[in-house]
C-alpha cells in the first residue's frame, strides 16, 4: 500500500466524494443526540458535538464537519473552526469526564478558521486550553483523523490515548500548497512538498504519533464505506476494553508519555 | 570589500526580520552607533537605546531583546545558570539546507537554538525560566526548543520553583514539520501537570508571539503579562486579510488589541517588569 505518493493521497484525501463526518456518524453510533453551542458566545457548525451509544456504551461524540454539500460547507464554514468550535469541544468533554463517558473525536479540518473574529475571540487560547485539558482529561479519548488534519486546529481534537488515521489521510503542520510557496516560493511544487511534508498516515505511524491505520477498500473508501466502519468498531470496541481496565491514573501517566516521547532527545 | 557589504547587509536582513517596519530601519556611515527607532523615525545613539533597556526613550518603542539581554534585565546579576545549552538538531528530517540554515543561526546569534532554559533568582527568589529568541530562526520552534521547554516546565515542578516564560516566536518550526506540530501538545501536556501539581506559572508575552507559540504555552499561564506594542495572535496578518479581503483594524493583534479583548492580565512596560515579576512572585510564594 506504500506506493501510492504523498500527493496521491492529499488528491484522495480531498476528494468531494469521500465521506464526511455527517457521514460516518451515524454509521459508527446509534441515536446521536447533538448538543451546540459553546455557552459563551455561539454555536459552530464546523464543530458537531453530541452524545451517542457506541454499542450500547454512552460515548460524547466531538466531529469536526466540512458538511457534504455546498449548503452545508457554507454552513460549517468549510470544517475550520473559530474559537467557539473549541469551546463547544471542551465544554462537552468536561461533561463527558463528569459522567465518565469516552470521548470519540473525528478530526478533518484544513486548520483553525484564519479571520479576524476569530482572533479578536481567542483563537490561540482556545487551541491552547484544548490541548492542556484534553492531555489529561479522566476519562479515555480516541481520535479518528478521517481525511484532512491541519496544523493546530486538527490538533485541538487530537491529544487523545489512541490516534486512528485512514489510510489515505493527511496530517501535516500546513498544507502542500502552503509549505511549497514557503519553500520555494512556488505554490506549483506540491508534489515534492507532500513528501518532504511526511504526512501520510504511514509517516505518522513510523514516528509513533499515529497508533492504528484504518484500512480502505480496494474500491475507495466512498466506495464500500462499510468495510472501514466495521473494522474502525472492531479497534474501538477492543480499545475501550483495555482503556477502561486501566486505573485512571495509569491512563493519564500513559497519555502523558504518548505526547511526552514524541522528540524527547536533546 | 565585497565580505564588508555581504556582512552588512546580512545584519541590515537580521534587522529587517526583527522590526515590523523594516523599511525605516537605516544604518548611519559608523555603523550602528545610531539606530533610527521604526516607530517614531529618530535616530537614538545606541547608547541612550541601552541605558533604557533597549527602549525608545523618545516614544517608548520596545526594541527586541536578546535572551542575554532580558536575562540581564530581569534576574539578579550572575544568578542565571542555564540548562541544556548545547542541545541542537540533528537534521531528524530531509529539509534541504536545514542544516546549513540552523549554523548560520547559530553563527549569528551564538545560540545552540531559539530558546535558552534554566535557573534564576529575582529579589532571590528562585525560578525556572525559558527566554526565547526571536533573531534565532524567528523563534520558531521544533524538536529542540519544544524539548527544552518540556524539560524547564518538568525542572519547575519537581523542584516546585515558580515557572516564568518570555515568548517570542513566530510559531512552530516548518521545517521539522509535524514533530514540531507536536511540540504544542507536548508542552502543553507538560503544563497542565505543573498546574494540577500547584505550581505557579506567568507568562511574559514579546513581539512577536504568533502561531503555534500563542496557541500552545504562551495563553496557558496563570499571569499573563504583555510588553506594549508586541506582535499577538494565531494567523498570520496577511493569511487573514487574503481571507476576509477587508482592511483589518490598525491595533489588531498587538498587546493592545488583546487586552481590550481580554486576553491579557496586563501590559507592562520593560522599565517596570522586574519589579512586576517580583510582586507576581511574592503572590504565590506559598504555591509548590
Ligand atoms: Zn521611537
Amino acid at each position: 500500500m506504500n506506493q501510492i505518493s504523498a500527493w496521491e493521497r492529499v488528491t484522495i484525501a480531498r476528494n468531494p466524494n469521500r465521506p464526511k463526518s455527517l457521514d460516518i456518524i451515524p454509521l459508527l453510533f446509534d441515536h446521536f443526540f447533538e448538543c451546540a453551542g459553546d455557552r459563551h458566545y455561539g454555536d459552530d457548525k464546523a464543530l458537531i458535538g453530541g452524545i451517542a451509544f457506541f454499542e450500547g456504551t454512552p460515548v460524547t461524540v466531538l466531529a469536526q464537519s466540512k458538511g457534504r454539500t455546498l449548503d452545508e460547507n457554507m454552513k460549517c464554514n468549510f470544517g475550520m473552526l473559530h474559537p467557539e468550535g473549541y469551546r463547544k469541544a471542551l465544554r462537552l468533554a468536561q461533561q463527558a469526564e463528569k459522567f465518565k463517558r469516552p470521548i470519540i473525536t473525528i478530526v478533518d479540518t484544513a486548520g483553525a478558521y484564519p479571520g479576524q473574529m476569530a482572533e479578536e475571540r481567542g483563537q490561540a487560547e482556545a487551541i491552547a486550553k484544548n490541548l492542556q485539558f484534553f492531555s489529561q482529561i479522566k476519562t479515555p479519548v480516541i481520535t479518528i483523523v478521517l481525511s484532512e488534519g491541519g496544523s493546530g486546529g486538527a490538533l485541538a481534537l487530537s491529544v487523545a490515548d489512541r490516534i486512528y488515521m485512514f489510510e489515505n489521510a493527511v496530517y501535516s503542520i500546513l498544507s502542500p500548497e502552503g509549505f511549497a510557496s514557503i519553500l520555494w516560493k512556488d505554490d506549483s511544487r506540491v508534489k515534492e512538498a507532500a513528501e518532504l511534508l511526511e504526512c501520510t498516515s504511514y509517516d505518522l505511524q513510523n514516528k509513533g504519533i499515529v497508533d492504528w491505520i484504518v484500512p480502505e477498500s480496494n474500491k475507495g473508501f466512498e466506495n464500500d464505506i462499510s468495510y472501514s466502519i466495521s473494522l474502525i468498531k472492531d479497534q474501538i470496541r477492543n480499545d475501550l476494553v483495555k482503556l477502561n481496565k486501566l486505573k485512571l491514573n495509569q491512563l493519564l501517566d500513559l497519555r502523558y508519555e504518548k505526547f511526552r516521547k514524541i522528540g524527547s532527545k536533546l | 570589500m565585497n565580505q564588508h557589504f555581504d556582512k552588512r547587509r546580512e545584519r541590515l536582513n537580521l534587522f529587517q526580520a526583527l522590526f515590523t517596519k523594516p523599511k525605516t530601519i537605516k544604518i548611519t556611515e559608523k555603523e550602528l552607533d545610531f539606530v533610527v527607532c521604526p516607530k517614531c523615525n529618530k535616530a537614538i545613539e545606541s547608547s541612550e537605546i541601552k541605558k533604557h533597556i533597549s527602549v525608545c526613550p523618545q516614544c517608548d518603542y520596545h526594541f527586541p531583546l536578546t535572551a542575554f539581554q532580558r536575562i540581564d534585565s530581569i534576574f539578579d546579576n550572575g544568578s542565571f545558570y542555564e540548562v541544556y545549552a548545547k542541545a541542537t538538531s540533528t537534521g531528524l528530517n530531509n529539509f534541504p539546507d536545514y542544516l546549513n540554515k540552523l549554523t548560520r543561526y547559530q553563527k549569528e546569534t551564538s545560540l545552540n537554538e531559539a530558546v535558552v532554559v534554566g535557573t534564576a533568582r529575582l529579589n532571590d527568589i528562585k525560578v525556572a525560566v525559558a527566554i526565547m529568541d526571536s533573531r534565532f530562526m524567528m523563534g520558531s520552534m521544533g524538536q529542540i526548543v519544544g524539548e527544552k521547554i518540556t524539560r524547564i516546565i518538568e525542572l519547575a515542578h519537581r523542584r516546585k520553583y515558580p515557572l516564568i516564560i518570555f515568548t517570542a516566536s513566530g510559531g512552530a518550526r516548518m521545517q521539522e514539520g509535524i514533530m514540531s506540530l507536536m511540540q504544542m501538545a507536548k508542552t502543553s501536556a507538560a503544563l497542565e501537570r505543573f498546574n494540577q501539581a500547584g505550581g505557579f506559572y506567568l507568562t511574559v508575552l514579546t513581539h512577536p508571539t504568533t502561531g503555534g507559540v500563542s496557541a500552545s504555552f504562551a495563553m496557558l499561564g496563570d499571569i499573563i503579562i504583555a510588553e506594549p506594542q508586541a506582535l499577538i495572535g494565531f494567523a498570520g496578518r496577511r493569511v487573514i486579510e487574503k481571507t476576509v479581503k477587508e482592511q483589518l483594524p490598525d491595533n489588531f493583534q498587538t498587546s493592545e488589541f488583546l487586552y481590550e479583548k481580554g486576553f491579557i492580565d496586563q501590559i507592562v512596560h520593560r522599565k517596570d517588569l522586574r519589579n512586576k515579576l517580583y510582586q507576581c512572585l511574592l503572590f504565590h510564594k506559598e504555591s509548590k
